[in-house]
């Protein structure tokens, strides 16, 4: 997972929508936007020179040029809080800022005993959120991501772990009462079970129903088409 | 015949009413289930009671009758292409859902609306917050028992909702806000018909109140009626007029400001016993508030741009944000993941509606069968944005 996180970009999404990304720009020239055009066809030429001067122009031109496409990224974040616990867990917990907002990236393992500092230590006494992203293209195809705030110190503050498909994760109901039915929705779109969960089942969808929405192998259109027929006798839901 | 007569006597054996071990009226739980098609529960909401005769031992609330996969049409939709969306989710404050969902991209983005745009969003979004507390308290006391308070406040609304008839076309789902800022000017004459509405609405408040702060049924149905304290709202994540009445005072427009929030002049309101009747007044003493937002911010709106400069084609940076508002309900919460294309990779809501859903059980136990109805709605959670 820390070798993921590397790279200056933001973890990148996988291919899934390249598609997508590479009709747009033909659409656009096509279009009348072409006062906002001349960035990106300012951006073409300039990846055009990097081949002509590799080592010169290889760092410099990225953050000068394309100002607006290449948009920010994440900053290490930095205070008497991140430093404690970077002592404590080492490489196991990463704290990056992005846009302003904070963040930990922290191992699958560390989870429970994490959660339960922030709660009890730094007084992250209310869960905002939790949700999950699933990346198909990667080894830990899940991001669980926990978004919590302290009245105390009016600051907010997310984590985020990255776990195999099938694995679990530490429920939080223990920590706070609200994650019950967070994590329930969780489970009910993306399949992640929470170890610890007094009554984990599904929430939005009917109980019998087959397949996790949420996951990027889940067509738009796609239905448990043996439920509909049986609970709604029609042929299919569409 | 004489079958017929004999099935019949069968039958009233069958039911056992003589035996001394089973007497006519036990002591046995009851589990009925309210909903999902009840008035009182504002929509599609089932709630599986477990009574003990009147009183109420435990509740479950089976929800999803509304889903329809909000967060997965995200994923399909581009950026602007979901800003409609968002408006059907709590469709009593639309505009709230717009502002936080614009707000969020446009924090993506990394850019800001311009003042004016600020301003007239300020204004709507008040306006929408009065619309929806006003919508609450009719059906509130509706459910209560209280018939006129309803044909009051949707008398009242009804001016609201012309106000935004007029300035983008639609009453309820408005769609009034663009990433990056309005789409429309106000038209001729909107300050002066906001300015209207404000002296209009004023007295009306005094009015409602008038009908329900000592109204001695109104009293008996809502003093000590499902109270939640602090600890425990906290615990359950329990945002909006519901965290306030139990007296916690925090309110994301004064605690972490967003649009311009941090230039007005407004109290947070908070209750003491985190009743059903606190809540009440901590409501009405909201749209009081909103009411000083709209007046000053009505006086210093200034003149400019309305949108800022964003792309045609909105393409945010691979990155991931989360941005919250203080909706008439709680926090709405948007958390999107961009992998830099044109769509959203994940966008996730966080709907106030729901989170405080979760604290009906704690909130109805020990209390009477009628109380259950008087605390969803003074929960006032939109299944439209419960189920998404």
């Amino acid at each position: 997972m820390a070798e993921e996180s590397k790279p200056p970009v933001p973890p990148l999404p996988d291919g899934e929508k390249k598609p997508a990304a590479e009709v747009v720009p033909p659409a656009q020239t096509t279009s009348a936007a072409n006062a906002v055009e001349k960035p990106a066809a300012a951006a073409p030429p300039a990846a055009a020179d990097k081949p002509v001067a590799p080592p010169a122009a290889a760092a410099p031109p990225k953050p000068a040029a394309p100002a607006k496409p290449a948009g920010p990224v994440p900053m290490p974040w930095t205070s008497p809080m991140v430093e404690k616990y970077r002592h404590q867990y080492g490489s196991g917990l990463e704290a990056q800022s992005y846009l302003g907002q904070n963040y930990f990236s922290v191992d699958r393992s560390l989870i429970p005993n994490f959660l339960k500092l922030l709660r009890d230590e730094e007084q992250f006494d209310y869960c905002v959120d939790i949700t999950a992203v699933h990346y198909p293209k990667r080894e830990k195809q899940f991001e669980v991501i926990w978004i919590l705030y302290s009245f105390a110190r009016n600051e907010r503050v997310r984590v985020k772990t990255q776990i195999v498909d099938g694995e679990s994760v530490a429920s939080a109901v223990p920590l706070w009462a609200t994650a019950n039915w967070l994590e329930r929705e969780v489970y009910d779109m993306f399949g992640i079970k929470f170890d610890g969960h007094p009554d984990l089942k599904r929430i939005l969808l009917p109980d019998g129903w087959k397949g996790f929405p949420l996951r990027k192998d889940y067509g738009i259109l796609q239905q448990d088409q043996e439920w509909v027929q049986i609970n709604l006798g029609i042929e299919s839901g569409q | 015949m004489t079958a017929e007569t004999k099935n019949a006597t069968n039958a009233l054996s069958n039911l056992d009413l003589e035996t001394p071990e089973k007497p006519y009226l036990d002591s046995n739980e009851l589990i009925i289930n309210m909903g999902p098609q009840h008035p009182a529960t504002h929509g599609v909401l089932r709630v599986i009671l477990k009574l003990d005769g009147e009183k109420v031992l435990g509740t479950e609330c089976v929800i999803g009758y509304l889903h329809r996969g909000v967060e997965k049409i995200a994923e399909n939709r581009t950026y602007t292409m979901f800003n409609p969306y968002v408006d059907r989710m709590d469709y009593v404050a639309a505009v709230s859902n717009g502002l936080g969902y614009c707000q969020a991209v446009e924090k993506l983005l990394n850019v800001e609306a311009p003042p004016r745009a600020n301003y007239i969003r300020v204004i709507l979004t008040e306006l929408n917050r009065i619309a929806s507390h006003q919508l609450w308290l009719g059906t509130h006391a509706l459910d209560i028992g209280a018939m006129t308070p309803l044909f009051y406040t949707f008398r009242d609304r009804e001016e609201i909702l012309k106000i935004f008839e007029k300035y983008c076309g639609a009453r309820l789902t408005t769609h009034a806000f663009r990433i990056g800022g309005c789409q429309y000017e106000t038209y001729a004459g909107f300050e002066r018909e906001v300015k209207e509405f404000v002296a209009f609405v004023k007295p009306k408040i005094d009015e409602y109140e008038e009908l329900l702060t000592t109204n001695r049924i109104w009293l008996e149905r809502t003093k000590n009626v499902g109270v939640i304290s602090a600890e425990d709202a906290i615990a359950l994540g329990v945002t909006g007029p519901v965290l306030r009445a139990s007296g916690v005072k925090w309110d994301i427009r004064k605690a972490l400001p967003y649009a311009n929030y941090s230039e007005f002049d407004f109290e947070i309101p908070i209750g003491e016993n985190g009743d059903t009747y606190d809540r009440y007044l901590v409501r009405m003493a909201e749209m009081r508030q909103s009411l000083r937002i709209i007046e000053q911010a009505v006086e210093r709106i200034p003149e400019g741009p309305i949108m800022a400069k964003v792309p045609k084609v909105i393409k945010p940076a691979a990155g991931e944000i989360y941005h919250s508002i203080e909706a008439p309900k709680g926090e709405l919460g948007y958390f999107i993941v961009s992998d830099g294309s044109t769509q959203p990779y994940r966008l996730r809501v966080r709907p106030p509606s729901f989170v405080n859903l979760q604290a009906l059980d704690i909130m109805v136990r020990g209390l009477l069968v009628a109380d259950v109805v008087a605390v969803i709605g003074t929960l006032d959670i939109v299944l439209g944005e419960v189920d998404r």
